[in-house]
């Protein structure tokens, strides 16, 4: 087995670790860096609990190795409020909604919804549904989850939030 | 779900993979988006000794438009090939398999090389290169090699790509001829995103509404994907008429031997080839008739 | 009893307040805590169904660097006691591990604790266990056959229990009726999996003799198992409250993952932590669920009405005992659904088999068996070529006839159906759907709609414990609560459970804010522990918004008499001619003349010379009540009141199939809902929407297949196929509000709504659009490839 040192940024933060090869990075996450928003619900990337987004784009952390995300750029949900006393518009649209009920599935939603609101702030109900298809909910039955993404689209282009970016966007 | 350990070693060029690759007598596997790899490694279905990460490869990622054929680098991420005006235009039946393989963030992932050289029975792009006979490139530290897709895929989970093989490009010839290029997708899943329980590809090339070319490709069968030139062949020279379908579906679904499984019985799948062998050769024509 | 609207707090639109910390991630799921020095563990499983086993050999796993400990069940035959089983079985026999023999594939075998879950799945590698495999036996009805393999031997059957109840004159009406039918229906085996897995913390510290448990956990009682189980006192166990669970709906029982853990810990004298990975769970865990055969023979007459049912009910638990069994008990409380049937024959047979064991699941068996009633309710009016929501309205129960008592002892407490499908069918759409479903069929495909009227039975009073098992004379099903109003004036409740998304934190909050008329939220609500919480028995049977809401009114209602008897003592006036509002308590002649709700604090805490003589100093109350119709055994020929309060759904459902492929595509979905007052109108909602999804998994998807050796073939997310976004539409509710007369705000349970009419509403679409082919179909799932394969024979053609 092999240790490997990696340096990557997490929401903002940058951090050196020296990581086992089969540590994915879920686990580094959750494990290492302590940030325990992130979930695992299958470990064999069906059920998007462990949904991230890596230099930007929405992917399965139990599918990567911690190794393979060396000197990336990664947004977690503890990344998505601008701070901890105040919640993205997102956020706030799931709260509004009653997007969630048990909340395991949702840090996943939220970055699935945040990488759609990245590339458009007028999502049909379709994008939604495509964008959210590949992270299962067994609370919602969903509905609740596309009100709170179309609310928030709706809500971010009304606001002053930039474009509707957030700490490590860029 | 963990995996077992392993020795993990991030290429810095196709060279340095093949030498690792060749330095690990057999116990070594290549691993870029790792969709496919990385859930069996945690089922410990896989236990290689050395994971060769040929991600960071440059040299490995990014569309070529090359004389008569599109080079897709074997890194190129799945979204990426999807986006790709180059693919788009010059490989539409690939953009159109693309569209069913899993989803957003899987796709962010995984590459057109790692589906290929898994070689799912049920894998989209795996039936757009067998249909359009696309050239897989290959490297070792010994040599370099092209193997056309029908000798290519082999079995379930079977490929030509020896151990110590690095998959470097799939070549994907346009089609060249008088007339309008169609293509056609049909596919059956339980769930949206889920692997075909059963496939059909289609491009035909029509002149002036008679069909002069066509490939036909079912996957989902169970081992590889089969390209069925019986069906294929006696629609050349015809209109595609209802007689002549009704041949090339019966030809198709005698050839066939689709397997059964939980989700799916062989009938069904057999059944069903037939009615997206209709299908999909109904969406080429229309595709080929869009100005 | 006010109507929704003039209450102050309740079944107006709130937000959720446990929605705060899961939106930044700042859940607290049992794998998110952890302990310094904690070790971890992994399962070495069975992969055989039916296995002797003959050895067991770690000498080469525990030389791995890490490993610590490995147990084997012959441990825990030693040192703990069996599970407890709801039933009368003391020869079956269940620990967290298995014991001498191996029932189903992926039973549990072996333990390996390391100071990681990596290390120990190493370690479990390498442990070496022969088997002598043994024929398993598959098949529930091959199990009765008094010559088939035994899975537990000293039982000497497969049956864990049999019994034929007949209330009222079954016989004669069969006899009298001037129609008789049958048919069978099968619930093949699906369950509402979790997100979570369940996972388990032990920490034992002998300096206070104290075992702490963290625990992912739906499970009356769980405290008093674990500590009978440990055979520790009870007062030595500490289950914490305080765990986010991600998602139950019934199975996380949980009881030989906190034996597992909660052993090793004392043992080792280390924190242990055993979070299940999918495939433990699928396979071992407490995930599975309902796997049914219903032999139903209905007796009618021709203008539909139905006079009797004969419903026998096989139900194959698997491979242990468990919570199943009675959960063939549960729908007697509800067994002749929502209609007027006089008179009823039920036989209820729960058999073991080489699977795994089934545990509790969202309705308690009322899913299946609400499958089977409006099966029959359909079928009677094919046969009598009548319309499917004619013959509903004629046997539904009438807003008039409320209380009523069905024929197996349960009084349904109010309800007013046929307003409530009425209304279904206008949000429907109702004769536009025809419409469409016939244009649609004109142009050559299939199309139907489908309909159910099901009861979701609220309130957990489980008399199906006493009714099959004589034994067991429980009849208490209580529910606590405690709140305090602090020095500052602050509120805080305590609840003695933990949640897994029902929102009680916002119930409990939303009821103590009603009766003190304070701002809910600035009432806080903790989940305690079992040391300091009143006694719970959990959120299961829909029972939270009830007994937890009663339990908190109740308690509120105390601190509220309290605090205007020492005001109204301050203010010299009895306490008849005050006034409370908003906390604050003034003459109600004069509103200059108060105190406000900090002096009444000031006072209460501070000031015992100025309460009223024969006054507790300081504000706390805990209020604890018995399950409203509870409290009474049942009768010698089984009947007995079961839940006190019942909800009712309505569902018409619009779904299109493709004729090759078999998919079924439900293109509208409205449902009407009842559950009385709905004190937070979003979580009712949510459980209805959730509820929904579960039973369009159950119809269309999800299914535990095994084959004949027993081999579990979806055991993974790779097989057993969740509904998605793209699988689920949208559903519209329309609410309805029929008040229960026995709650404190006429509050109904609506945690099981959706998933109990569901999968009949599915089935009755695809029935619909399958009629014109002659066919009927009574299994589920109806897979595209299932349904199309029976299509396709009907056309004469396999391929």
């Amino acid at each position: 087995m092999s240790r490997h040192e990696i340096t990557l940024t997490v929401n903002g933060r940058r951090h050196t670790a020296n990581v086992e090869a089969r540590v994915t990075l879920v686990d580094f996450l959750r494990d290492d860096l302590r940030l325990t928003g992130t979930h695992t619900g299958c470990e064999h990337g069906v059920c998007g609990a462990c949904s991230i987004l890596m230099n930007g784009k929405p992917v399965r952390s139990c599918l990567i190795f911690a190794v393979q995300a060396a000197d990336a750029d990664i947004v977690t949900v503890e990344g998505l409020a601008p701070d901890p006393e105040t919640l993205s518009i997102l956020q706030d649209s799931f709260w509004e909604t009653h997007g969630l009920q048990c909340g395991y599935c949702t840090p996943g939603m939220l970055i699935a919804a945040r990488a759609l609101l990245n590339e458009t702030l007028s999502p049909t109900e379709e994008q939604i549904r495509d964008a959210i298809g590949g992270n299962l909910c067994r609370c919602t039955g969903y509905k609740p989850i596309v009100e709170a993404i179309k609310l928030a689209s709706m809500r971010m282009r009304q606001s002053n939030e930039a474009g509707g970016k957030y700490a490590g966007a860029e | 779900m963990k995996a077992a350990n392993f020795d993990y070693s991030c290429a810095a060029s196709i060279d340095e993979a093949c030498r690792l690759l060749a330095g690990a007598n057999g116990e070594g596997r290549v691993i870029a988006g790792g969709q496919t790899l990385v859930p069996l490694l945690a089922m410990r279905l896989a236990r290689p000794a050395l994971l060769v990460d040929v991600n960071r490869i440059e040299e490995l990622r990014g569309i070529e438009l090359r004389a008569g054929v599109v080079a897709v680098k074997a890194c190129t991420t799945q979204a990426n090939a999807l986006a790709s005006e180059i693919v788009r235009e010059k490989v539409p039946l690939l953009a159109k398999a693309l569209s069913f393989v899993g989803h957003t963030q899987t796709r962010n992932r995984g590459t057109i090389g790692g589906s290929l050289a898994n070689a799912d029975p049920a894998a989209e792009i795996c039936m757009a290169a067998l249909a359009l006979d696309c050239d897989i490139a290959a490297r070792s530290a010994a040599s370099e090699r092209i193997t056309p897709s029908a000798k290519f895929f082999q079995g379930a989970m079977t490929t030509a790509l020896a151990s110590d093989e690095c998959l470097t490009e799939a070549l994907f010839p346009i089609w060249k001829g008088e007339g309008r290029t169609g293509t056609g997708f049909q596919e059956v899943s339980i769930r949206r995103g889920d692997f075909a329980l059963l496939a059909v590809a289609v491009q035909a090339l029509f002149d002036d509404g008679v069909c002069r070319r066509i490939a036909i490709v079912v996957g989902g069968l169970g081992g590889a994907p089969v390209r069925v030139h019986a069906a294929a062949a006696p629609l050349v020279g015809t209109r595609l008429e209802p007689n002549d379908l009704s041949r090339a579906i019966a030809a198709l679904q005698g050839s066939i031997e689709p397997q059964s499984d939980i989700h799916a019985s062989s009938d069904y799948r057999r059944r069903v080839a037939g009615a997206l062998l209709e299908r999909a050769i109904a969406e080429a024509r229309s595709d080929a008739a869009k100005v | 009893m006010p109507a929704p609207s003039e209450f102050r707090y309740i079944a107006k639109k709130r937000r959720t307040k446990e929605d705060r910390r899961f939106i930044a991630g700042a859940g607290n799921f049992a794998a998110d805590r952890t302990i310094p020095g904690m070790l971890h563990v992994a399962l070495v499983a069975s992969p055989h169904a039916f296995a002797r086993i003959v050895s067991i050999d770690a000498a080469t796993a525990l030389t791995l660097p890490g490993v610590k400990a490995m147990v084997t069940g012959e441990d825990f035959v030693r040192a703990t006691e069996p599970l407890m089983s709801g039933l009368d079985v003391p020869k079956v026999r269940r620990y967290p591990l298995a014991v001498g023999l191996v029932r189903h594939v992926g039973e549990w075998v072996v333990a390996i604790v390391a100071d990681s879950r990596a290390l120990a799945e190493d370690a479990a590698e390498l442990v070496d266990v022969e088997y002598e495999p043994l024929t398993p036996i598959m098949d529930p009805e091959a199990a009765l056959d008094a010559g088939a393999l035994v899975v537990h031997p000293d039982h000497g059957s497969n049956v864990l229990f049999r019994r034929k109840f007949v209330w009222g004159p079954v016989e004669a009406d069969f006899r009298a009726a001037e129609h008789t039918l049958s048919f069978r229906t099968r619930w093949n085996r699906s369950s509402t999996v979790p997100l979570e897995t369940f996972g388990a913390l032990a920490a034992w510290n002998p300096a206070t003799q104290l075992l702490d448990i963290w625990a992912s956990v739906q499970m009356p009682k769980y405290p008093d198992q674990l500590a009978r189980a440990l055979r520790l006192p009870g007062n030595a166990v500490r289950v914490n409250f305080d765990v986010d669970v991600g998602g139950s709906f019934g199975v996380k029982r949980g009881l030989k993952h906190g034996v597992l853990v909660g052993h090793l810990a004392r043992k080792l004298g280390a924190p242990v932590r055993f979070i299940e990975d999918r495939l433990e769970n699928m396979r071992g865990g407490d995930a599975q669920g309902p796997d049914r055969i219903f032999d139903m023979g209905v007796a009618f007459d021709r203008n539909g009405i139905i006079r009797s049912l004969r419903i026998r009910a096989l139900d194959d638990v698997g491979a242990h005992a468990g919570r199943a069994p009675l959960q063939l008990g549960k729908p007697v409380g509800a067994i002749v659904g929502p209609y007027r049937i006089g008179s009823v024959e039920y036989e209820a047979i729960s058999v073991t088999t080489n699977k795994t064991p089934q545990e509790a699941v969202r309705g308690f068996g009322q899913s299946p068996t609400n499958f089977a009633l409006e099966t029959a309710v359909d079928r009677v009016a094919q046969a009598l070529k009548l319309d499917r929501i004619e013959v509903r309205r004629r046997n539904l129960i009438r807003r008039e006839e409320f209380p009523y008592t069905i024929p197996s002892g349960s009084t349904y407490d109010s309800g007013d159906y046929h307003t409530v499908l009425d209304k279904a069918l206008a949000r429907a759409g109702y004769d536009e759907l025809l419409r469409r479903r016939d244009a649609v069929r004109d142009a050559g495909k299939l199309a139907g709609i489908g309909i159910s009227c099901c009861l979701e039975p609220s309130g957990g009073n489980a008399s199906f414990e006493p009714l099959f098992n004589p034994k067991n004379e429980t009849t208490t099903w209580m529910e606590g609560c405690s709140i305090k109003i602090d020095l500052t004036g602050t509120i805080v409740a305590s609840m003695g459970t933990s949640s897994s998304g029902q929102g009680h934190e916002t119930l409990v909050a939303t009821v103590i804010g009603e009766i003190l008329e304070r701002d809910p939220e600035t009432v806080r609500v903790v989940h305690s522990d079992s040391l300091t919480a009143v006694p719970s028995n959990s959120p299961v049977g829909s029972r939270m918004a009830i007994m937890l809401g009663g339990a908190a009114a109740g308690a509120a209602k105390k601190l509220k008499a309290q605090m205007i008897a020492i005001a109204a003592h301050n203010l010299g006036l009895a306490p008849g001619v005050v006034v409370y509002n908003s906390g604050d308590v003034a003459a109600s002649d004069d509103s200059a003349r108060k105190i406000a709700w900090d002096g009444i604090v000031e006072i209460a805490h501070r000031k015992f010379h100025k309460l009223p003589p024969n006054t507790e100093p300081g504000l706390q109350v805990t209020h604890a009540w018995e399950v409203p119709t509870g409290g009474t055994l049942p009768t010698p020929d089984g009947r007995v009141q079961m839940y006190p309060c019942y909800a009712f759904e309505a569902h018409i459902v619009y779904a299109e199939i493709d004729r090759i492929t078999g998919e079924v595509a439900l293109r509208k979905y409205a449902v009407g809902h009842d559950c009385g007052t709905m004190i937070n109108p979003d979580i009712v909602h949510g459980m209805v929407y959730g509820g929904i999804a579960h039973g369009i998994g159950a119809a269309l998807y999800e299914r535990f297949a095994y084959d004949d050796s027993g081999q579990l073939l979806s055991g993974s997310f790779m097989d057993y196929l969740i509904p998605s976004s793209h699988e689920v539409p949208d559903v519209e509710i329309v609410d309805h509000c029929t008040p229960s007369p026995l709650t404190a705000f006429g509050q109904k349970g609506s945690g099981e709504a959706g998933y109990l009419g569901a999968p009949a509403a599915i089935s009755s679409a695809v029935n619909d659009a399958l009629a014109p082919l002659g066919l009927n179909i009574a299994s589920l799932p109806m897979t595209g490839p299932v349904l199309a394969d029976l299509i396709a024979k009907t056309q004469g053609k396999t391929a």
